[in-house]
C-alpha cells in the first residue's frame, strides 16, 4: 500500500517481543494444566511471618522516592541527549564537544545543588 | 477482504518466508538461552559451593548436571498461589512484562560476526529501552501483591534500577563515541580495528562503572537490596510461586547474561580476539567467533558470582549513595576524558 512506512529492521523485534511474550503465557499455561491447585483462606492471605496482616499493605512511603524519580527524569534524559551526539562525535569535532562540555558543567551545577540539598541522602 | 488482499499482494510468499526465518532466528535463540539460563542457575551453585568449600549440588544426574531440569519440573508443578486481596490482572502480567522485555533486548546483541536477529542501527538504546521497561514488571508486581514487603521491596527495587540505569547509560557513551555507533555489531568491528583489540583497556573507568550499574541494574549481590532476604524476605516476588516466581527468576538470569553479552560486545571484542594474540598463536583464529563471545559472556557470569560470594550486602542508603555520588561523576569523567583524548590525537 502506498504511504505506509514498513521499518523494516524493526519486524524483527516486533516478533520477538511477541514471542517472548507468547512463551511466558504458555509457560504458565502448562503449569495451569499439570499443577494442583487447593486454596484456602489462610493460604490465600498476604505473607507476614506467619501471623495476621496487620493494617494496610500499601503504607505511605517516604519523600525520597519521588525526588529520586524526578532526578532520573532530569539525568536519563541527559544521557539519551548525549548519544546522538556521542555517535558523530568524530564528524563534528572539537567546537561540539565544547559546546558539550559547557552544557554536562550546566547540568553539574544542577547536580552539586541537589548533592548540598541532601537529595542523595537518606536517612 | 482489504486485509486478505492487504496479506496476499504480490511477492507475499517473499514476505511469509522472511517472517518464518526470522521466527525460527528467534525460537533457536530463545530454546539456546533459557538452556544457558537453566545451566547459569547450575553453576551459580556450583561455584558458590566451591568457594564456600562445599560441592554445590551432587544428587540429581552425575555430579548434579541434572539438577536444573529437576528444578524445572518441580516448578512446572508447584501450586500458584494468588493471594486474595490481590489485584489480579496486574498481578498476571508483571512477571510477563518483565520476561518478554528481558528477552527482546537479545534481539539486538551480534553472537557472533553479523549474526543479530534484528540489525537496527539503536542497538544500544533498544536495550537500555528494555531494560527500563524491566523495572515496570517490578514496580507493577510489588504493588498488585497488596503486601507489605512486595510493596517495600518494589519500591526500592524500582528506585535501584532507575538510579543505577543513569550510570548504565552514562558509561557506554564513551564506547559510543570511540565507534560511533550505536549498532552492537559496528562496535565490535570498531574495537576489532583498534589497537588495543578491545576497549576495556581506553575505556577502564567505563567498564568499571558499566560493571557495577550492570550488577545493581540486575537486582544481585551485593546490591540485592530489594530482595534482603534477612528484612524484606523476598522483596518483590515475596507473593509469587511456583511458575511465576520461575519467570522472574528467568527474567533475572537473562538479564544478567544480557548485561554478559553487552559487556562482551562493548568492553571485551565480542566475536574478535585481539590481532596481536592471534599474532603469538595462530591457531586461534580457527576458533569460531560464537566461542569467544560466549566464553566472555561466561567470563562476565562468573564475576557476578564471584562478587556474590566475596561481599557483604549493601545497605541502602550506601547504595543510593554509589549510584549518585560516586558512579554519575565517574561516568560523566569518563565522557570527558573520552572527549579530550579524541580530540588531541
Amino acid at each position: 500500500m502506498p504511504g505506509t512506512y514498513l521499518p523494516e529492521s524493526y519486524l524483527p523485534i516486533f516478533i520477538f517481543i511477541i514471542i517472548a511474550t507468547l512463551f511466558g503465557l504458555g509457560a504458565l499455561l502448562i503449569g495451569e494444566i499439570v499443577r494442583l491447585r487447593r486454596p484456602y483462606h489462610e493460604k490465600l492471605m498476604p505473607y507476614e511471618s506467619g501471623i495476621d496482616p496487620v493494617g494496610e499493605p500499601r503504607v505511605r512511603f517516604s519523600i525520597r522516592f519521588y525526588v529520586i524519580a524526578m532526578l532520573f527524569v532530569v539525568f536519563d534524559v541527559e544521557a539519551i541527549f548525549l548519544y546522538p551526539w556521542a555517535v558523530v562525535f568524530d564528524k563534528i569535532g572539537l567546537y561540539a564537544f565544547v559546546e558539550m562540555v559547557i552544557f554536562i558543567i550546566i547540568l553539574f551545577v544542577g547536580y552539586i545543588y541537589a548533592w548540598k540539598k541532601d537529595a542523595f541522602q537518606w536517612e | 477482504m482489504s486485509i486478505l488482499e492487504a496479506i496476499f499482494q504480490p511477492g507475499w510468499v517473499d514476505t511469509a518466508l522472511k517472517v518464518g526465518i526470522i521466527v525460527v532466528k528467534i525460537l533457536v535463540l530463545i530454546a539456546v538461552v533459557m538452556f544457558h539460563v537453566a545451566y547459569a542457575t547450575y553453576f551459580e551453585r556450583k561455584v558458590i559451593g566451591r568457594m564456600q568449600v562445599r560441592m554445590g549440588p551432587m544428587e540429581v544426574g552425575p555430579h548434579g548436571l541434572l539438577q536444573p531440569i529437576a528444578d524445572m519440573l518441580k516448578l512446572f508443578f508447584k501450586e500458584d498461589i494468588i493471594p486474595e486481596k490481590a489485584d489480579k490482572p496486574i498481578f498476571y502480567i508483571a512477571p510477563i512484562i518483565s520476561l518478554a522485555s528481558a528477552m527482546s533486548a537479545l534481539a539486538v546483541i551480534p553472537f557472533y560476526k553479523d549474526f543479530m536477529v534484528a540489525n537496527i542501527n539503536i542497538g544500544l538504546l533498544f536495550v537500555l529501552a528494555m531494560s527500563s521497561l524491566a523495572s515496570y514488571g517490578i514496580v507493577l508486581s510489588g504493588w498488585a501483591s497488596n503486601s507489605k514487603y512486595a510493596f517495600l521491596g518494589g519500591l526500592r527495587s524500582s528506585a535501584q534500577v532507575i538510579s543505577y540505569e543513569i550510570a548504565l547509560g552514562l558509561s557506554l557513551v564513551g564506547v559510543m563515541m570511540m565507534s560511533g555507533s550505536l549498532n552492537l555489531n559496528e562496535i565490535v568491528k570498531a574495537q576489532a580495528a583498534y589497537p588495543t583489540g578491545f576497549y576495556a583497556i581506553p575505556q577502564i573507568l567505563g567498564f568499571f562503572v558499566f560493571v557495577v550499574a550492570a550488577i545493581a541494574e540486575t537486582n544481585r549481590a551485593p546490591f540485592d537490596l530489594p530482595e534482603a532476604e534477612s528484612e524484606l524476605v523476598a522483596g518483590y516476588f515475596v507473593e509469587y510461586s511456583g511458575m511465576r516466581f520461575a519467570l522472574f527468576y528467568a527474567a533475572e538470569y537473562i538479564g544478567m547474561i544480557l548485561m554478559g553479552c553487552i559487556a562482551s560486545a562493548c568492553y571485551l571484542g565480542g566475536w574478535t580476539v585481539p590481532w596481536y594474540l592471534i599474532k603469538i598463536l595462530p591457531f586461534l583464529k580457527y576458533v569460531p567467533g560464537i566461542v569467544w563471545f560466549v566464553g566472555k559472556v561466561y567470563f562476565i557470569v562468573f564475576c557476578y558470582y564471584w562478587i556474590r560470594a566475596t561481599l557483604p550486602r549493601y545497605r541502602y542508603d550506601q547504595l543510593m549513595s554509589i549510584g549518585w555520588k560516586l558512579l554519575i561523576p565517574l561516568a560523566l569523567l569518563n565522557i570527558l576524558i573520552t572527549g579530550i583524548l579524541k580530540v588531541i590525537f
